[in-house]
């Protein structure tokens, strides 16, 4: 069998560390030894595939899965999901869950004291169109405190999961909004060293989604691993364009 | 034009909101070809607590060693029924459980076989990126020459490969200790 091209790894400091102290749930759950480096093989240059039949179409409206519109200020959440090498990542499974706008989740575990909405419950799914594009119509979620230390806030943020072409390509993360003042105080969005991968994290907002009179469009573009280029993969490339 | 990859963050403590639409125990229905196997085990941090708090998602080849992925050139046979892919979650206690069936062998590098196993990716809060780790089964002959067992140094080996369960066939146990003494192997992909 031909070498197979894997993807590529990360850029030192564009990416978290397991151990972060500031975010103290990470002392406790970090590992301690080094990462065994494993060279990319069948197994990590595939990955699950998931059919349009997955995916509700209904997913991708958080504001229309109960009866009654909920409370907060409506948003539409949209961009596209490319690789390294500037190629769309089409048809890929995009997740996400948020708070509510009185920044609260509907889990069990979340103890902060402000009202669960009955008409959010603050998930969904969506997959990206042929040119890697998703979209996604929710409220702004609030910030609320949490218990990392004295005074602790997250800013307002929506969680995204990613599968991508490969097991190598997954991608769990969060989207900030502009001009949030919790952004810097933040040990979560803080864990990247670099600033430049910090500040993507950060959504724009956008005219060109913006509904009038309906909702306020923000803009997050998501770059997941690419493929290394090697002879074989140039000409695959070529063949495409 | 090169673009840098979007950074990870942590998946929260509330994810399981948003993860449980997908989650699943059961990887091979009644139309899947291979030998069962029902994999369980529990996620323990640094303190030994358990994390009930974790979700586990499998990937896999089929019986034959065919992964249900366009990029998997082998002419070997696909098993329509069965996708590979799953995702379960840890209960209150920190155990998982999921069934699924044992993988083929799959091409390693430089012409080499892998032994059977599942890439298995752990999520939870507190973890700045997945964990990425692998199981292999016992008594498998191919162990010994798999390239990435080769990789880890003998002694923590163990972490690896499933245990059998005493009295119950097909029923394997497998754990992951994040962090401390038997940390499990997590690997860099």
């Amino acid at each position: 069998m031909n070498k197979i091209p894997g993807y590529r790894r990360y850029i030192s400091g564009t990416q978290p560390p397991h151990l972060h102290p500031s975010y103290v749930s990470s002392i406790k759950r970090a590992p301690q030894q080094p990462l065994v480096r494993l060279p990319h093989t069948l197994s990590e240059i595939t990955g699950p595939v998931f059919g349009p039949e997955i995916a509700d179409v209904k997913a991708c409206d958080l504001t229309r899965q109960h009866s009654g519109e909920p409370l907060g200020e409506r948003i539409i959440v949209s961009g596209r999901v490319l690789d390294e090498n500037s190629r769309p990542v089409p048809h890929t499974l995009v997740e996400i869950w948020q708070a509510n706008a009185a920044g609260r989740y509907l889990h069990g575990n979340d103890q902060h004291n402000a009202p669960l909405d009955p008409n959010f419950t603050g998930c969904g799914h969506a997959m990206t169109d042929s040119e890697g594009r998703y979209r996604f119509v929710t409220i702004r979620p609030g910030e609320y405190p949490w218990g990392n230390h004295h005074n602790a806030w997250r800013p307002a943020h929506i969680h995204f999961s990613l599968f991508g072409p490969a097991f190598a390509t997954r991608l769990v993360t969060q989207m900030y909004f502009q001009g949030d003042p919790l952004i810097p105080f933040d040990p979560i969005f803080n864990c990247t060293d670099d600033e430049n991968a910090r500040n993507r994290l950060i959504s724009q907002f956008d005219w060109k989604t913006t509904i009038p009179s309906q909702a306020l469009g923000y803009r997050f573009d998501i770059v997941l691993s690419g493929r290394e280029s090697t002879p074989m993969e140039t000409q695959a490339h070529g063949e495409k364009l | 034009m090169s673009l840098p990859a979007t950074a990870w963050q942590t998946v929260g403590p509330f994810f399981s909101i948003g993860f449980s639409w997908l989650c699943r125990e059961n990887l091979a229905g009644p139309g899947v070809s291979g030998e069962r196997v029902e994999i369980s085990g529990c996620i323990l941090d640094g303190d030994g607590s358990p994390v009930p708090d974790g979700i586990v998602e499998i990937w896999q080849a089929n019986a034959q060693g065919k992964y249900a992925h366009p990029d998997d050139p082998q002419e070997k046979k696909a098993d329509e029924a069965f996708t590979g892919y799953g995702r379960v979650p840890t209960d209150g206690s920190g155990r998982f459980r999921f069934t699924t069936i044992k993988p083929g062998r799959v091409p390693g590098p430089d012409g080499t076989l892998q032994a059977p196993h599942l890439e298995i990716s752990i999520f939870t809060r507190g973890l700045l990126r997945r964990l990425i780790t692998r199981i292999y089964f016992p008594d498998e002959p191919g162990n010994a020459e798999d390239f990435a067992l080769n990789l880890v140094e003998a002694g923590r080996l163990g972490t690896l490969i499933a245990k059998k369960m005493d009295g119950r066939p097909g029923a394997l146990e497998w754990n992951v200790i994040l962090q401390g003494p038997g940390e499990t192997v997590f690997f860099d992909v």
